[in-house]
C-alpha cells in the first residue's frame, strides 16, 4: 500500500465521524434556516427568507450589536490585563516563568460553570464584596452588582483572560532583548521603544488572544444566563430560547448561522492581517539581509 | 530582556500580584465556603464539613456523577482512538489542504450552543430516543479534535525515516506502529486522554441539549447548573470544590506528560 493511501485509511473512522456528527447536522440547521415554522411550533417546509430578514429586526439586530458591545468590551480588558501579565511573566526571572505561566493557566483548567459561580458567590448582596464594604464602614443598601452587564463581563473576562495570557507571553518570550537596547541606544524613551519596537513585535499574540476572547465571548450563553440581568443578553440566549422555550427552530437556526457568520469574519480578517504582518516582517528581514 | 530600573521592576511585581490575586480569590473564595458551617452559600460561620458529608447523601449528585463519569470514560476511549489515528493520518501525508485543517479545527472553534442545537436538530430529525449514548456521540466530536491536536503536536518532530526503517526491516505496519510509532507519541495519546477526559466531564451545554428530558441522563454540569439557577446551597461549594479538584489533577497530570505543548 501506498503512503497516501494508508494515511486516508487511518484518518476515515475519525472524518466519519466528524462529517455525520458535526458537518451534516450543521448543514441541517442551515438548511432549516430557510424554513418556515409550522403553527404548532414544527417545521413547515415551505422556502422563506424571512428568519433572515427577522435577524436585522431592530429587535434582535440590537440584541446582535449589544453581544457584539459585551463581546469587544470583555475582549479589550482581558487583552490589556493579560498583556500586562504576559509582559511582567517574559520580564521575570528565566526560571520562574513557567511556574508563573502554568498558575495564569491553572485556572482555565476548572469548570466554567463553576468559575463563572465563583462571580456569583462574590458578586451577590451578602457576597465579599458587600462585606468588605460593609467592613470598610459602609452602611447603605449593598450595591447591585450582579445581574448587570459589567458582571457578565467580568465573568467573560475572568473565564478567558488565561488564554490571552498564554498567546501573548510566546511573541514577548521569544523577543529579542538587544532589540529593545539598540533602540534605547539610538535615544528612544522606554514608552517610545515599547511603542515603536516592543507592541509591534507582538501584534499576533494580541491578535490571537483577542480574537480567541471575542469568538467565545460573542457565542457565550452560560455567562449571560448566569451573571447577566436580561433574559436574552446575548445571542446565545436567544438560540437557546428559540430552541427549548419558544420553539421556533428555523429562527433559531437562522441566529445560529449568523452567529457562525460572525466568527468566521473575525477568523478571516485575522488571518489575512497575521499574512500580511508575516509578509512584512519577511520584507523586511530581506532589506535588512539583502 | 535588558536589565530594569528598581522602580519599572516593582511595577511589573504588583501588575503580577494583581492578576494572581484576580484569578484566585474567587476560586479561593469557593473553596473556603465550602467549608462553612452556616447555612448562608456565601457568609462565613465556622468550619464544618457537613456540606461534604450532605454531598455523600444526595442521590441526584451522586447519579449524575455517575452519569458523568460514563459520557466521559467512553467518550474519551472513543476519541483517543479515532483522535490518534487522524494525527498520524495527516502527518503522514505531511501535505494537507486547508479544508481539512479546517474541518479537524472546527470542533475546537464552534461556539457549544451552535453544535448543541445542530446535534438536536440531527438527533430529532432521526427519530434518535435521546440519553447517555447521544452525549457521548456528541461530546466524541470535539473530544477527538483536541486528542487530535496534542499527539500531532508529539509527531511535528517526528523522524517518519524510521518508520520506513522499520518497514525495510520486515516489520508489519502494526508491529511498526505498536514498536517505533506508539512509544513515541504515547505520553502524547495519555495527555489527549486526559485532556478529552476532563472536557467532557466539564461539558454543559451540548450535554444539556443531548441528553433528553428526564433525570436518568442528567450529568454533573447540569445538576450543578440547576443547582445554581434553582436555589443555591452551601452544597454546591462543596460539589465545585471537588469538580475543580478532579479537573486541575487530570489537567495538571496532562500537562507533565506532555509538557510544554499547551504553552506553545
Amino acid at each position: 500500500m501506498t503512503q497516501p493511501s494508508r494515511s486516508s485509511l487511518l484518518m476515515v473512522p475519525a472524518l466519519a465521524w466528524l462529517t455525520a456528527l458535526m458537518v451534516v447536522p450543521c448543514a441541517l440547521v442551515l438548511a432549516l434556516a430557510f424554513f418556515r415554522r409550522g403553527i404548532y411550533g414544527g417545521i413547515e417546509y415551505t422556502f422563506t427568507l424571512e428568519n433572515f430578514g427577522l435577524v436585522f429586526d431592530p429587535l434582535y439586530a440590537g440584541i446582535f450589536l449589544n453581544s457584539a458591545r459585551i463581546a469587544g468590551t470583555a475582549t479589550l480588558i482581558a487583552v490589556v490585563i493579560g498583556y500586562a501579565a504576559a509582559y511582567a511573566i517574559a520580564a521575570a526571572p528565566r526560571r520562574w516563568q513557567p511556574v508563573f505561566l502554568f498558575f495564569a493557566v491553572l485556572p482555565f483548567w476548572s469548570n466554567y460553570l463553576i468559575r463563572t459561580y465563583a462571580w456569583i458567590v462574590l458578586l451577590n448582596r451578602e457576597g465579599l464584596i458587600t462585606q468588605l464594604l460593609r467592613w470598610l464602614g459602609y452602611t447603605g443598601e449593598p450595591p447591585s452588582m450582579l445581574y448587570t452587564e459589567g458582571a457578565v463581563i467580568a465573568g467573560l473576562v475572568y473565564n478567558y483572560l488565561p488564554f490571552v495570557i498564554l498567546a501573548c507571553y510566546a511573541p514577548l518570550s521569544r523577543l529579542n532583548p538587544e532589540l529593545a537596547e539598540a533602540s534605547r541606544d539610538l535615544g528612544a524613551s522606554a514608552m517610545t521603544t515599547f511603542r515603536r519596537v516592543i507592541l509591534p513585535l507582538t501584534v499576533p499574540g494580541i491578535a490571537a488572544g483577542a480574537v480567541f476572547v471575542f469568538v467565545l465571548s460573542i457565542g457565550n450563553f452560560v455567562t449571560p444566563a448566569l451573571l447577566g440581568g436580561g433574559r436574552f443578553q446575548m445571542i446565545g440566549n436567544l438560540v437557546y430560547d428559540q430552541f427549548l422555550t419558544a420553539n421556533d427552530w428555523p429562527f433559531g437556526a437562522a441566529l445560529a448561522m449568523a452567529l457562525i457568520a460572525i466568527m468566521l469574519l473575525v477568523l478571516t480578517a485575522q488571518a489575512l492581517a497575521a499574512d500580511r504582518a508575516s509578509g512584512r516582517i519577511a520584507e523586511a528581514k530581506g532589506r535588512v539581509n539583502g | 530582556m535588558a536589565e530594569r530600573s528598581p522602580a519599572t521592576r516593582r511595577m511589573l511585581w504588583l501588575a503580577l500580584s494583581l492578576v494572581f490575586a484576580f484569578l484566585y480569590i474567587p476560586i479561593a473564595v469557593l473553596v473556603a465556603l465550602s467549608f462553612n458551617q452556616g447555612g448562608l452559600p456565601t457568609v462565613w460561620s465556622g468550619f464544618s464539613l457537613k456540606w461534604y458529608a450532605s454531598l455523600a447523601g444526595n442521590s441526584a449528585i451522586l447519579s449524575a456523577a455517575l452519569n458523568t463519569l460514563i459520557v466521559a470514560l467512553v467518550s474519551t476511549a472513543i476519541a483517543t482512538l479515532l483522535g490518534t489515528l487522524l494525527a498520524i493520518g495527516v502527518e503522514m501525508r505531511r501535505q494537507y489542504g486547508r479544508g481539512l485543517e479546517a474541518l479537524i479545527f472546527a470542533p475546537m472553534i464552534i461556539p457549544d450552543i451552535v453544535l448543541a442545537i445542530a446535534l438536536l436538530s440531527f438527533f430529532s430529525m432521526l427519530d434518535f430516543t435521546l440519553g447517555l449514548h447521544t452525549i457521548i456521540l456528541a461530546h466524541v466530536v470535539f473530544n477527538l479534535a483536541f486528542v487530535c491536536s496534542v499527539v500531532r503536536a508529539r509527531l511535528k518532530s517526528f523522524d517518519w525515516s524510521i518508520v520506513e526503517a522499520s518497514a525495510d526491516l520486515g516489520a508489519s505496519a502494526l508491529t511498526t506502529f505498536r514498536r517505533v510509532t506508539l512509544p513515541v507519541i504515547l505520553p502524547a495519546v495519555v495527555a489527549g486522554a486526559l485532556l478529552a477526559f476532563t472536557l467532557s466531564v466539564d461539558e454543559f451545554i451540548i450535554a444539556f441539549f443531548t441528553s433528553g428530558a428526564g433525570r436518568a441522563s442528567t450529568t454533573l454540569p447540569m445538576q450543578i447548573y440547576s443547582m445554581i439557577r434553582f436555589g443555591i446551597t452551601p452544597e454546591i461549594n462543596a460539589l465545585a470544590t471537588i469538580v475543580m479538584a478532579v479537573s486541575i489533577t487530570a489537567l495538571t497530570l496532562s500537562q507533565r506528560l506532555n509538557r510544554g505543548v499547551i504553552g506553545q
